[in-house]
């Protein structure tokens, strides 16, 4: 789960990393009115969206006035930003963060992320902050040092240290910076963090350093039991059609081609788009109706594929293990009784009973149902059946 | 012969009494797995599906002599559960439960490979020896005993695989599921060497996805090490970039972890490598018929 950057500072200050004073606005009024209670002379409007590269997309302003505070957050507040993360379509800004003023004598990058191979956390810390880190790392991967921290002895201080030398910051910056990195390693594991990443961390000119930036992502299969983490979930910042199929147990991601899939297992049904695709046609979608498919979950799993106008065919892919596949046959029939399926529907089902199944099927008679022997026979007619050819 | 599991291995299953861990119990032993007993805190003493329940591993062990665990704890629990046999000195628990929490894991695999215990999971169908032995929730029928080992990262896979192994007439040795979470146990490179040492597996099918570089690993490791010819499949090339699917470690970060580059680097390992699942059977097919 991806959080906004003013929630993720909210936790970064409960763990004592040093982050800006800033509040969250909703309202062009309540933008003004916290930057008055934050005083000064210098804030930052930035809206808060969950994708990364806002400042690019004019989603980050500077205001030396408050004049300017209204008039920056009059700007964010309702526009679509687009970034290099959001696709094309953009997100629209309902929230902006007002934030003081920060003295930036230095922008670094700092993150802690799995290392899947390693098996423990990574720290990451590069020199070229503001920039993306993906960029660096395919350009000049020596500007980033990563070190491994098992997490049975904890962050040590030659962890810091050795981050801290490879950034060649001074002697008399080390302990501030050992005592955030520190901090951070501390609040990603008793938040079970899958990802934080801080960009730019900066350093002032008195030596301090500060998280101007903070993006961080939790473990889905730990967030219950961190209730505070899992409150601020922003169901406006996820995809309707992915969060209504996550309600119902399913698994599914819109993508831009004809053919929907239905199928059980996450491996199978990537490999269903894989053969769709190598048999010339596109793939609308993943979706993983898991383990128990039956009437109501491939009703459902109709619905929210036939939502996508640019579906022209489904393709069902089930490989029956220890469901029998005439259950799952007579599922189908029934869920085609509770959602008006408009497209023609090709049907794979095998293993367990798949005989049994294509008997089901075939005596029902339904017109819009095709069936197929195997995997490559259902791609190739749920292609055929996109572009309206007869299979 | 086979890899890891046989008719001898003797079985106890965590989480025994409940409704997950019943069911498929009740499976394995259908296909005639060992299963010798299983574990349900506060319940020891009673009897199910007709064999010892006890309240800890290490009075199962104690009593009964297993040495493989299957582990059917909800995810909360697992980690704890699978300490726990690590400590009751069983030497492969197989952990079935899905939505583990990734630093749960790690904990539990890294305490696991201190003490010696080997770990398939989680997440993951589980380990099948055609016609001995199957500890997992996989349709055994599909199963038949042949000269074909597999691993995959995915279930249904899994299942898609074999079941064309055997159409081709082939049949299967052992079959493991290595599951598609972030952290796992046993992968490839520690499970191929194990095949290319077994009489029994003439071919290996790999099945892996997107996500990590477990698969750019087993590449390097083929190269050097594997001598039997190796059919591999990648799922996820038309998946888009930054989305997780469906599996937890199933996701292109930036430009790491695609299908392309893994399936670039098993061909340069000289692996036969399908576009497309339905071309597994055909494949093994092809160059079991060539040797």
């Amino acid at each position: 789960m991806n959080i906004h950057e003013y929630q993720a500072k909210e936790i970064f200050r409960r763990f004592g990393v040093p982050v800006p004073k800033g509040y969250i606005a909703f309202t062009v009024e309540e933008a003004v009115a916290n930057a008055k209670k934050l005083g000064g002379l210098v804030w930052v409007v930035k809206a808060q969206i969950h994708a990364g590269g806002r400042g690019l997309g004019g989603g980050v302003k500077l205001a030396r006035s408050l004049d300017e505070v209204k008039a920056h957050a009059q700007a964010i507040l309702g526009m679509t930003l687009v970034t290099h993360q959001t696709g094309p379509q953009g997100k629209v800004v309902g929230k902006v963060y007002i934030e003081e003023g920060v003295d930036i004598a230095d922008e670094l990058y700092l993150g802690i992320v799995l290392d899947r191979a390693k098996e423990m956390p990574v720290m990451m810390a590069s020199t070229e902050g503001g920039m993306e880190i993906e960029k660096v790392a395919a350009t000049s991967p020596e500007k980033i040092i990563k070190v491994a921290i098992d997490p049975s002895i904890g962050f040590q201080g030659y962890h810091g240290r050795e981050l801290a030398f490879g950034l060649g910051l001074p002697k008399e910056h080390m302990s501030a910076f050992v005592k955030f990195a520190s901090a951070l390693y501390a609040l990603y594991m008793q938040n079970d963090g899958e990802m934080i990443e801080i960009n730019p961390l900066v350093k002032t000119g008195a030596g301090e350093f500060i998280a101007l930036d903070a993006k961080m992502s939790f473990d889905d299969s730990a967030l219950s039991r961190h209730p505070d983490v899992a409150a601020m979930r922003d169901i406006t910042e996820e995809d309707p059609a992915e969060r209504e199929a996550g309600e119902f147990g399913l698994s599914y991601v819109k993508l831009d081609g004809s053919v929907g899939c239905m199928v059980n297992g996450a491996g199978l049904a990537m490999g269903t788009m894989d053969t769709i695709n190598y048999v010339g046609g596109t793939p609308a979608n993943f979706l993983d109706v898991g383990g128990g498919a039956n009437a109501q979950t491939v009703a459902k799993g109709f619905e929210i594929i036939l939502k996508d106008p640019n579906v022209k065919s489904i393709f069902v892919n089930i490989f029956g293990g220890i469901v029998r596949c005439d259950r799952i046959a007579n599922g189908i029939l029934e869920a085609t009784k509770l959602v008006d399926v408009s497209v023609p529907v090709v049907v794979r089902l095998d293993g367990t009973n798949a005989q049994e199944a294509a008997t089901i099927l075939k005596q029902a008679n339904i017109a819009n149902i095709i069936t197929a022997r195997d995997l490559e026979d259902g791609a190739k007619k749920a292609v055929a059946a996109a572009k309206g050819e007869n299979a | 012969m086979s890899i890891l599991v046989n008719k001898e291995t003797r079985v106890v299953v965590q989480g025994f009494t409940g409704k997950e861990g019943s069911f498929h119990a009740q499976q394995c032993l259908e296909y005639g797995t060992h299963i010798v007993g299983g574990v349900t805190p506060g319940k020891g003493g009673q009897t199910h599906l007709g064999l010892p329940v006890f309240d800890t591993v290490s009075q199962a062990v104690k009593a009964t002599g297993a040495t493989v665990s299957m582990v059917f704890v909800p995810p909360a629990f697992v980690a704890d559960a699978v300490m726990e046999a690590a400590d009751a000195g069983i030497s492969l628990a197989v952990i079935i439960t899905e939505g583990a929490p990734v630093r749960d894991m790690q904990m539990a695999k890294a305490y696991a490979t201190k003490q010696g215990m080997k770990t398939i999971g989680p997440n993951c169908p589980g380990i099948i020896t055609a016609g001995e032995c199957k500890i997992g929730i996989m349709p055994g029928a599909i199963f038949q005993k042949g000269s074909v080992g597999l691993i995959s990262k995915s279930g249904t896979l899994t299942y898609e695989g074999a079941n064309q192994v055997c159409k081709e007439g082939f049949g299967i040795s052992t079959a493991v599921g290595i599951g598609g979470d972030p952290i796992i146990g046993l992968s490839y490179k520690e499970l191929l060497p194990m095949f290319e040492v077994d009489p029994q597996t003439q071919a290996i099918v790999l099945i892996g996805e997107i996500g990590g570089d477990l698969e750019i690993q087993a590449a390097a490791f083929i190269k050097e090490n594997i001598t039997k010819p190796v059919v591999a499949f990648i799922a996820g090339q038309s998946a888009p970039k930054g989305k997780r699917m469906g599996h937890a470690g199933a996701i292109v970060s930036g430009s790491a972890g695609t299908a392309a580059e893994k399936m670039e680097a098993l061909r340069a390992a000289g692996v036969t490598v399908v576009q497309s699942p339905a071309d597994i059977g055909k494949k093994i097919a092809e160059v079991l018929n060539k040797r």
